[in-house]
């Protein structure tokens, strides 16, 4: 039992993938066994999965670190370790994903053609996902994050619509081309962080990497290197590569506007098991990536103020173009979503418009973190803080604090450097209040993992009913609908509910991770906040397009004949069952949320409490 | 855990429970039994009254109940529900004496809402979308019913805000009860959106105020003994923005939720056009719930609104400021409004819209207590006159039928439909060749309007079910609602000495009416109205307490006060007069009634008197009985909150004024009352014979339907068109707003943003790395050639396998990666080196 426990990650990871084989080789010409022994294949992960949830919601909250880790060499040849481990908001990731994955794999009973490699590419996809939740080594990370590249293609281009070459290909190739600065990067810090600690290899520790990398060129020199240069490029020039190749890596799979047009294509002409999955949990691996890694790897590279152009006055952080972008995302997908007739699109685009307020709630944490990063005993730069803090030190300060400092100077040049971090400091102490900052950061991250969860139980839900809709009316063109809740209303109720969901009404999920975004974020970034409100009042625009038009109006005599003598249009049993867990989690977590979120708390509780002095 | 849950600190987390578990069980069980579902709300909504009755009475039997100097003696208990970082957030319910104010008055009104919709509803024929969807209809009243009393007992904005949200979902739902119709269909989606667009602001307050105060309870954070916060959030050098204080960042987004939910200008629009709602639920969200909620929320944050400044010494803040701006705008342009319009429940809606004004100006100098008084007062007799209102329009509906049957009363009038229904609606379903005839029955009855339905129930589709192509997006801009269409059974100029025929429904909106109008002393409304304008008029009688401050937000709202009120009086009088005065002015005022349809050979087969009784009087019954119980309230509520030195009746008062003693304990600051002058209520009473006056001089004589309105003739024609044009508001913001959104998103930001910007520049790059690949192809060509023979065939085959692939842009990705995937090569083979 011991060792079961110690392997349980390991299981998640490789269950699914053992699935997956014994669907494939299941004789082709019995569809329905290999449609139950999928889905039972699938359950044993789900139950461990909560059972995980569960031993690390009741687990030591004070403890920090990973759970459950599991450390194997695996790859010495280049540094790599079968190194895995969970904590809050990797096991909130694990459980969503192997909640979705009975659903999308009972929603794809409907496939008759090649029933049985879709279901098995369903649950390889569920392996991929759960590897790059659990992995705590670089390598391991990447790898996973490539397979689950693969069985999405796939399913996207055997099983998608009209236009599934096309769709499935953009995913591909943008996905891809996103990923090869990632694997450069990769590699780079791997090596340059193998160099620091003295190993005679790379690492790709994903905890050393978090301990070394940000420090990298700050205080130490690399050995046998010029000093602060990295491969003979000055240390800031290639940290800041590295930045860019991990930042549009995870931009375009969360995705962050503009990365984001492959999305509503692909989800558009995926079947409906595969939108399920690209929309409840693919999308999720980018933010998580973000988290994980962009944050705690490039404080610095984030928050520190750059000017465009050269121009001095046009200063912008990373923080500020990534909490603009997702400002972006929720004003523009929302509009675009608007604009849809095709009832698909319009929940695709709805996608773009939630997961803005990921990256906006992501956003807000990174200028937080690199503010405490940078004025942690480790790194001990408040100048550097006060600037990520959108402060900066002026020529004022030294009168205004001279009580505190004593220092006699007239303008801030003819301080030395260790009198400019003494007046930083008081200036810190004086006009930042750290707690309350890490409040505001800490409800903003919780409200991002949270919205992360919540909109893969909404998007999966919304999808499933639009799928439920299609393959029964084989159109999705919402000029041709009206009128179906007279004669779908078990459909209809769902819909609206589901809809509602999505919208962010209060008592529904959306409505607590949203208002926790905002409320972390507006301090920080009002006017984009205000401005992203727009997105908020456009989000209720097409939600109630989406009713209006397939919903309302008289009844349609077209679909009428159609529900009557062709085809039922009510959703099925299956569909139903399918649906229910979604809603009723939908439902209890817009209650209390309080279910969950201790355990993301967890995690985000322990990033930021780490910096504090 | 030992909890007694009959202790007043347990029972308010139970009031909205009983009506949200109905909705629960009517939706998913009881849907198809109608009875058993009116049965189930019905009963829900008796639990919760109990419950609120209950923690009222021990509320007012608590001595030193609220804020008492520095005690706070309140009911409520919490749970953790947020549990982040360093703070938990907790959730609770509160019972503050406004709270105790509204638990009882918000179930007493629904309850007679809840039993007059019994009857209501089941007045329609059984083929009428109305009864077809009857269970449905209980369902949503119930959530409803359950949001508002969430919103009441919750001890902190994140929940009220919770309670106002499912209250916007169900008034979504109700005004588009009838979703045939095109024009509830939109009124509906402009009342979610009208509201939504002040909710979406009003959350970022919220969020603004947990980043700032980290806390939401209103005890918390207005209770006296944390008057820090309070202090610190007014304090403008230390907090804010642009020089406003966070206090009034935050109250101004809050007070901009407000003009949404109650509807002010410029949001006011929604209102009229909610109306397509049925009935009761007018009554519902337009008086008794949803509207006073925006108020309600104002007074419970009131002490944040003013931190800063003083309103009773003229040092405004800009929450203030906006409040008494629009609040008199709003009251005294939609009293204006009512007077120019003829459906009996747009009359109604400009009132509400108008009298919701007054209580927000009263908010915007100050006077609180008056205004949650007024809250009180008016969501009596306003849920009275709407619900008399639907009683009218259901007596001119029969009245129709019959008059089109010419019949004397109509028990005929649906018979040929009886037979195919009945054994249809056994089970509670039914054909869809009922519908198609119900629907066509609609247009008759003036339901429905001729054109609203097209064959595909879109306005899209061409003749032949083509569907047209992208460029005509511009035809898919609605036509709006016509703001002066008015329904036949609706209109009050085709009504007239309707008091012969439902003398009940006559004079209970009568009494309904006085209270509106402020008839003096004997009605609740004069006594709310008096204290505000009492309070508006402080710059007159007691100009010392303004210490050289310029009180000009008094005036502003003294002045549109009192002009409104004396339009209120003209509007009020002349819709009574028109609906029940004089006689008949058409076939269906001649035969309106309110008796049930009922089949001639069952009413033989009844027993007994009483059972023939109820056959032909049930719904009669149920909704003119709820009228009269209103009409006690409308006329009696008054009497708690006269002022206390009011002369004669001052031995009745013993010189108090209960209601302010009470509910002015609910907040930081008891609001000192303000001396009592004999100047407000004369003014009170001048507004209220002027405008009444008027009115009985021009409408009390007989007249015809097609005479020109008096005003009409006053005014002229194009004035009289722009009051039905509502002033041309509705046109104003389709043309600007809708449009302009409208291309924003399928022009915009979807067309040349997404499409030929952002996939312009992919395909770009697609194109150019396409490129760059042929070129290497051709390279090695050249030099490969004269290498060896097994290569070139490798190239050709890779290159006939790169054809093979062409689907559109498949080859251009393809060659990208690779390229890419060189690019990556060669760094490390140079790393290496």
């Amino acid at each position: 039992m011991g060792s079961f426990i110690s392997n349980v990650l390991n299981f998640l990871i490789l269950w699914p993938a053992i699935g997956a084989i014994v669907v494939a080789l299941l004789p082709s010409n019995q569809p329905n066994l290999a449609r139950w022994v999928a889905l039972g294949m699938s359950i044993p992960s789900l139950i461990i999965s909560i059972g995980l949830f569960y031993a690390i919601m009741n687990g030591d909250p004070t403890a920090s670190g990973y759970h459950l880790e599991y450390v194997s060499e695996w790859f010495p040849e280049i540094g790599a370790n079968w190194h895995v481990g969970v904590d809050g908001i990797s096991v909130t990731m694990v459980l969503l994903t192997a909640l979705l994955t009975p659903i999308a794999l009972l929603i794809a009973f409907e496939h008759t053609e090649n029933t049985k490699a879709i279901l098995a590419l369903i649950l390889f996809l569920q392996m991929g996902l759960v590897g790059v939740f659990v992995a705590l080594d670089m390598v391991l990370f990447f790898l996973f994050w490539e397979i689950g590249l693969v069985p999405m293609y796939f399913i996207i281009n055997q099983w998608g619509g009209a236009n599934r070459k096309y769709a499935s290909m953009k995913f591909f190739i943008y996905t891809m081309a996103g990923s090869l600065g990632l694997l450069l990067a990769i590699q780079l810090i791997g090596f340059t962080v193998g160099d620091v600690k003295g190993l005679n290899g790379p690492t790709f520790d994903i905890q050393t990497w978090h301990e070394v990398w940000p420090q990298i060129g700050r205080e130490t020199n690399l050995p046998g290197e010029n000093p602060g240069e990295i491969l003979g490029v000055s240390y800031t020039a290639v940290k800041y590569y590295a930045f860019l190749g991990f930042f549009i890596a995870f931009a375009i799979k969360i995705p962050v506007w503009p990365f984001h047009t492959w999305l509503p294509d692909a989800h558009t002409e995926a079947p409906t098991a595969g939108s399920m999955l690209l929309a409840g949990v693919l999308l999720k691996l980018g933010a998580y990536g973000f988290i994980r890694l962009v944050i705690p790897l490039f404080p610095e590279e984030l928050a520190s103020p750059r000017t465009l152009l050269s121009v001095s006055d046009l200063n912008f952080t990373f923080a500020q173009v990534m909490a603009g972008l997702g400002m972006l995302g929720i004003v523009m997908g929302a509009f675009s979503a608007w604009a849809q007739d095709d009832l698909k699109k319009l929940v695709a685009y709805s996608s773009v418009n939630h997961m803005g307020f990921v990256v906006m709630g992501i956003a807000v944490m990174g200028v937080w973190y690199s503010v405490m990063w940078a004025q942690s005993s480790d790194v001990n730069d408040p100048v550097l803080a006060l600037q990520m803090a959108g402060q900066g030190l002026e020529d004022e300060d030294i009168a205004k604090y001279r009580d505190q400092t004593q220092l006699q100077a007239a303008t801030i040049d003819e301080l030395t450097s260790d009198d400019q971090k003494a007046l930083a400091q008081v200036k810190l102490d004086a006009e930042l209040d750290m707690d309350e900052n890490m409040q505001t950061a800490n409800v903003a991250l919780n409200g991002a993992v949270l919205q992360m969860f919540n909109h893969g139980l909404s998007a999966a839900a919304m999808f499933l009913l639009v799928g439920a809709l299609y393959h029964k009316a084989h159109t999705r063109d919402l000029r041709r609908f009206g009128g179906l809740w007279h004669i779908v209303p078990v459909f209809g109720g769902l819909f609206v509910f589901t809809s509602m969901a999505s919208l962010g009404l209060p008592g529904l999920n959306g409505f607590t991770s949203e208002w926790m975004i905002v409320s972390g974020a507006f301090p920080y970034f009002e006017v984009m906040v205000l401005i992203s409100t727009i997105g908020l009042l456009l989000t209720g625009a097409y939600i109630l397009k989406g009713i209006q038009k397939v919903l309302q109006g008289p009844p349609n005599p077209d679909w009428i004949e159609y529900h009557e003598h062709h085809h039922s249009l009510e959703i099925s049993y299956r569909e139903t069952i399918a649906i229910a867990p979604l809603v009723a989690l939908m439902l209890i977590t817009g209650l209390y949320p309080n279910w969950i979120l201790p355990v993301i708390n967890e995690r985000v509780y322990h990033i930021f409490s780490a910096f504090i002095r | 855990m030992d909890v007694n849950w009959l202790d007043a600190n347990y029972l308010a987390w139970l009031i909205p429970v009983p009506p949200l578990i109905s909705f629960m069980l009517i939706i998913l069980f009881t849907g198809r039994n109608k009875v058993l579902s009116h049965s189930i709300a019905v009963g829900s909504v008796v639990l919760s009254f109990l419950m609120a009755f209950g923690v009222f009475l021990k509320a007012t039997g608590t001595d030193d109940f609220g804020f008492h100097e520095t005690t706070l003696r309140i009911f409520g208990d919490d749970i953790t529900w947020m549990d982040v970082g360093l703070s938990e957030f907790k959730m609770g319910v509160a019972v503050d004496p406004l709270t105790a104010v509204m638990l009882f008055m918000v179930p007493i009104a629904m309850l007679m809402i809840f039993i007059y919709s019994v009857g209501y509803m089941g007045a329609y024929p059984d083929d009428d979308p109305h009864k077809i969807r009857y269970s449905r209809f209980f369902a949503y009243l119930s959530l409803f019913a359950g949001g508002m009393l969430t919103l009441v007992v919750a001890d902190n904005l994140l929940l009220l805000f919770m309670g106002w949200e499912i209250m916007g979902l169900c008034s979504y739902l109700l005004i588009g009860f009838l979703f045939e119709k095109k024009s509830a269909q939109q009124a509906a989606v402009k009342a979610f959106m009208t509201t939504r667009v002040a909710d979406v602001l009003m959350l970022v307050g919220i969020g603004y105020l947990y980043a700032e105060a980290g806390t939401l309870k209103f005890h918390e954070i207005f209770f006296a003994n944390n008057a820090e916060i309070i202090e610190r959030l007014g304090n403008a050098d230390q907090t804010g923005y642009i020089g406003l204080s966070a206090a009034s960042i935050i109250g101004l987004l809050l007070v901009i939720g407000t003009i949404g939910k109650s509807a002010q200008f410029p949001l006011h629009a929604w209102l009229p056009d909610a109306m397509e709602g049925p009935t009761p639920v007018s009554a519902m969200i337009h008086a008794a719930a949803m509207v006073s909620a925006g108020v309600y929320a104002v007074i419970r944050v009131f002490p944040l609104l003013e931190a800063g400044g003083n309103p009773h010494h003229a040092e405004y803040t800009a929450p203030l400021i906006l409040m008494g701006v629009i609040g008199s705008i709003t009251a005294l342009g939609a009293a204006i409004l009512g007077v120019g319009q003829n459906d009996i429940k747009r009359v109604l809606a400009y009132s509400t819209i108008s009298q919701l004004g007054f209580m927000v100006a009263a908010l915007g100098i100050g006077a609180y207590v008056a205004a949650a008084f007024h809250l009180i007062t008016h969501a009596f007799f306003k849920a009275l006159l709407f619900m008399s209102s639907g009683a009218v329009i259901h007596a001119m509906e029969h009245g129709e039928h019959a008059a089109e049957h010419g019949h004397g009363h109509d028990e005929h009038g649906h018979d040929e439909h009886h037979t195919h229904d009945e054994h249809a609606h056994g089970h509670g379903s039914y054909t869809w060749a009922d519908l198609n005839a119900k629907i066509e029955h609609g247009i008759e009855a003036g339901h429905l309007q001729p054109g609203e339905r097209t064959p595909y129930g879109t306005d899209y589709v061409g003749p032949n079910g083509e569907l047209p192509d992208d460029a005509e997006w511009k035809t898919s801009i609605p036509q709006g609602l016509k703001p002066d269409f008015v329904a036949k059974p609706n209109n009050i100029a085709l009504m007239g000495g309707l008091r012969h025929k439902i003398p009940v429904t006559a004079y209970a909106m009568l009494a309904g009416s006085a209270s509106l109008v402020g008839f003096p002393l004997i009605t609740a409304g004069f006594w709310s109205k008096d204290e505000i304008i009492a309070d508006a008029m402080t710059f007159i009688t007691n100009s010392g307490q303004f210490e050289g401050h310029s009180p000009w937000l008094h005036m502003l709202v003294f002045f549109s006060l009192v002009i409104a009120a004396t339009f209120t009086a003209f509007y009020t009088t002349r819709m009574w007069l028109l609906t029940f005065w004089g006689k008949p002015r058409s076939a269906m005022a001649e035969h309106a009634t309110l008796m049930n349809h009922v089949d001639p050979e069952e009413l033989a087969k009844a027993q007994t008197s009483t059972k023939k009784f109820w056959l032909q009087y049930s719904n009669s019954a149920l909704m003119q009985g709820p009228l009269v119980v209103l009409a006690f309230f409308a006329i009696f509520a008054g009497f708690v909150g006269i002022h206390g030195d009011f002369p004669v009746l001052e031995w009745f008062t013993g010189s108090h004024n209960f209601f302010h003693e009470f509910v002015g304990a609910s907040l930081l600051h008891e609001p000192a009352t303000v001396p009592f002058k004999i100047w407000p209520v004369l003014v009170s009473v001048l507004a209220f014979s002027i405008g009444a006056g008027f009115a009985y001089v021009k409408y009390g004589v007989p007249r015809d339907s097609y005479e020109k309105d008096p005003v009409q003739n006053m005014v002229g024609d194009p004035v009289w068109q722009a009051l039905k044009d509502r002033f041309g508001f509705d046109t104003l913001y389709l043309a600007t707003f809708y449009r302009g959104f409208e291309w924003f998103g399928r022009v915009f930001s979807y067309r040349k943003v997404d499409k030929e910007t952002i996939d312009g520049i992919l395909e770009t790059v697609a194109v150019v790395f396409n490129n760059i690949g042929e070129a290497i192809k051709r390279f090695n060509h050249v030099i490969i050639d004269g290498v060896g023979d097994g290569i070139p065939q490798l190239i050709g085959l890779s290159g006939r396998w790169f054809r093979n692939l062409q689907s559109g842009r498949v080859q251009q990705y393809l060659l990208f990666t690779a390229v890419m995937l060189l690019a990556i090569g060669l760094f490390f083979v140079l790393r290496v080196l």
